[in-house]
């Protein structure tokens, strides 16, 4: 560009106006705000961990995992029964809830825009927030009632009831991320499309959706309400599908009521186990979708 | 589906009409692709080439809302007759797509039988011999054979949209559509691309939908012009370069619109 001199222009390039100090402010500013949001939400995490260690470290021993609970004024006692039957609990939650969330979700994933998808996927949101003590009472009205005993069944049912919604979203928003190109890639080599669907699209999606399961699974592990209703307690250990069955989350609650100093000190042990048994599965579930994009990559 | 040597018209569309939901893109189309031959499709963007591709192996009524009328008749047979599968359709005429599409979760390899392996079972052996075959016509053998079991994926998008073709090839059809197969393509890909629909015309009827009319030019035997749904001009490809016999042809390949 020449001016009207016929000299060449040069492009000023060092110096600082106003909206330079403005645009330093402004982002200073804003750092500040959404890095210290950003602590506030970890806080809460951090001290709940901090605390549940500061106070139950030191009854997690092998006593903790190995034996049963011990009557009031007995030392010793632990909460095996109530880490096999939590475990139980979740397991026949699992069988219950991913087939159906999971069968339910690949419907919702390959056909996603029928009018009966959306309705589906708006009861399913319905059901994700309702309150777990609703789960409880409900579960209770279908399993306990009619079988007249709290069951490790009905535990089970309760909670694979609230599995179900969110494997089913979860498998439903996985498999629409999965490219049509890749659908039609398959497709175009004669691949029928239930075929395609099994092998291609869920091949594709499946560290998606295990990711899913596996936070449906962490979520209830915690679950205390639904079972004050349905696999109640039990001092023993059982294995009985249909007797009530001790977990950690209303081992927890019951040692916490209680009037007694080593209940509370079992139940800030077994709040540790717990928290620490979600946080693993948390962690498992990140290296496992990590991998996938190293995979991809 | 019987080949009928005497007929060496390939492909036959009557009246197709192609629609997505209340949209109307082919509006009538007649052709008569031959077989053996390269037939190039060019025409703006928006004109239904692709659309019209996606007709002749039935990947068209996948869309949503997507529906056809009138027919196609591959030697003599009416692909969306009531008795004819469409999973066979797609199987006998292959497709290759704009942007190469390997499947990520596969390795080289299984790439390549990928349409094998999910239709039938198959020895061990029998498949080395299609993953070897079908990557030498591809071109891409030498490139890939130490790496087979290499996710496919990794490859450059060239070396990707070969893989597709040797995948497509692997399914042993008898017509490989193209749509735009090279367009994300750097030049040296593309002309190995392009030598590769040479290599292939001898055994495959191949239509190939392209934006590049140089490459039309290159490799087509034929060629059609489609202009907002409706084709224009078939004809020679050197004829249509030449000596046009429409206005609008004629505006089109000497760069007045489009």
């Amino acid at each position: 560009m020449a001016d009207n001199n016929g000299q060449v222009r040069r492009m000023v390039l060092v110096g600082r106006d106003f909206s330079y100090w403005r645009r330093k402010i402004s982002s200073g500013f804003f750092t500040a705000l959404f890095s210290s949001s950003i602590i506030v939400v970890l806080l809460p995490l951090v001290l709940i961990v901090g605390y549940l260690f500061y106070k139950g470290a030191a009854s997690v021993n092998m006593n903790f995992f190995l034996h049963r609970p011990a009557p009031v004024g007995e030392a010793g006692g632990g909460m095996a029964n109530a880490i096999i039957g939590s475990v139980y609990v979740v397991g026949i939650a699992a069988l219950i809830g991913i087939p159906i969330g999971l069968f339910g979700g690949i419907f919702l994933g390959e056909f996603p825009h029928t009018k009966f998808s959306n309705v589906v996927r708006f009861v399913a949101d319905v059901l994700n927030g309702t309150p777990s003590i609703v789960m409880g009472v409900f579960a209770y009205t279908v399993v306990v009632l009619p079988m007249k005993s709290f069951s490790v069944l009905a535990g089970g049912f309760a909670l694979g009831v609230m599995m179900m919604p969110t494997v089913l979203r979860t498998t439903d928003e996985i498999l629409q991320t999965v490219p049509t190109s890749i659908r039609e890639a398959s497709l175009a080599l004669g691949v029928p499309y239930w075929r395609t669907v099994l092998s291609v699209v869920l091949r594709s999606a499946k560290s998606g959706i295990i990711t899913g399961i596996l936070l449906a699974g962490a979520r209830v592990l915690g679950e205390t309400a639904p079972l004050l209703f349905t696999s109640f307690n039990n001092a023993f250990f059982s294995y009985s599908l249909t007797q009530p069955i001790s977990t950690l989350p209303v081992q927890i609650f019951n040692y916490a009521i209680s009037p007694y100093r080593d209940w509370h000190r079992q139940a800030w042990a077994g709040a540790l186990v717990l928290v620490l048994a979600i946080l693993i599965v948390n962690l498992g579930m990140r290296a496992f979708s990590r991998q996938k994009y190293e995979h991809s990559a | 589906m019987t080949a009928t040597f005497e007929n060496t018209t390939g492909i036959v569309t009557e009246d197709l009409k192609a629609y997505f939901g209340n949209v109307q893109v082919l509006k009538g189309i007649n052709i008569s692709i031959p077989k053996y031959k390269v037939t190039a499709f060019i025409g703006p963007s928006g004109c239904g080439k692709t659309t019209f591709l996606r007709t002749l192996n039935r990947m068209h009524e996948l869309a949503r809302d997507a529906r056809i009328t009138g027919r196609v008749l591959v030697d003599g047979t009416d692909i969306y007759a009531s008795n004819v599968d469409p999973v066979l359709v797609r199987k006998k005429i292959g497709m290759v797509f704009q942007k190469p599409n390997p499947f990520p979760t596969m390795s080289i390899y299984d790439n390549v039988v990928a349409g094998l392996k999910l239709t039938g079972r198959h020895k061990r052996k029998e498949l080395d011999e299609v993953v070897e075959r079908t990557l030498v016509q591809a071109a891409l053998w030498d490139e890939v054979k130490d790496s087979l079991k290499k996710s496919g994926a990794s490859l450059s998008g060239g070396q990707q949209q070969r893989l597709c073709i040797a995948r497509t090839l692997a399914v042993d059809p008898e017509v490989i559509l193209m749509d735009e197969p090279a367009s994300a393509l750097d030049p040296v890909s593309t002309a190995k691309i392009e030598e590769l629909v040479f290599q292939l015309k001898d055994k495959y009827t191949i239509v190939i939908v392209t934006h590049n009319m140089q490459q039309a030019a290159r490799i087509s035997d034929n060629t059609a012009f489609f202009y907002i749904g409706e084709l224009i001009e078939f004809s020679g490809t050197r004829d249509m370069f030449t000596r046009p016999k429409k206005k609008q042809t004629e505006d089109y390949i000497t760069g007045r619109f489009g």
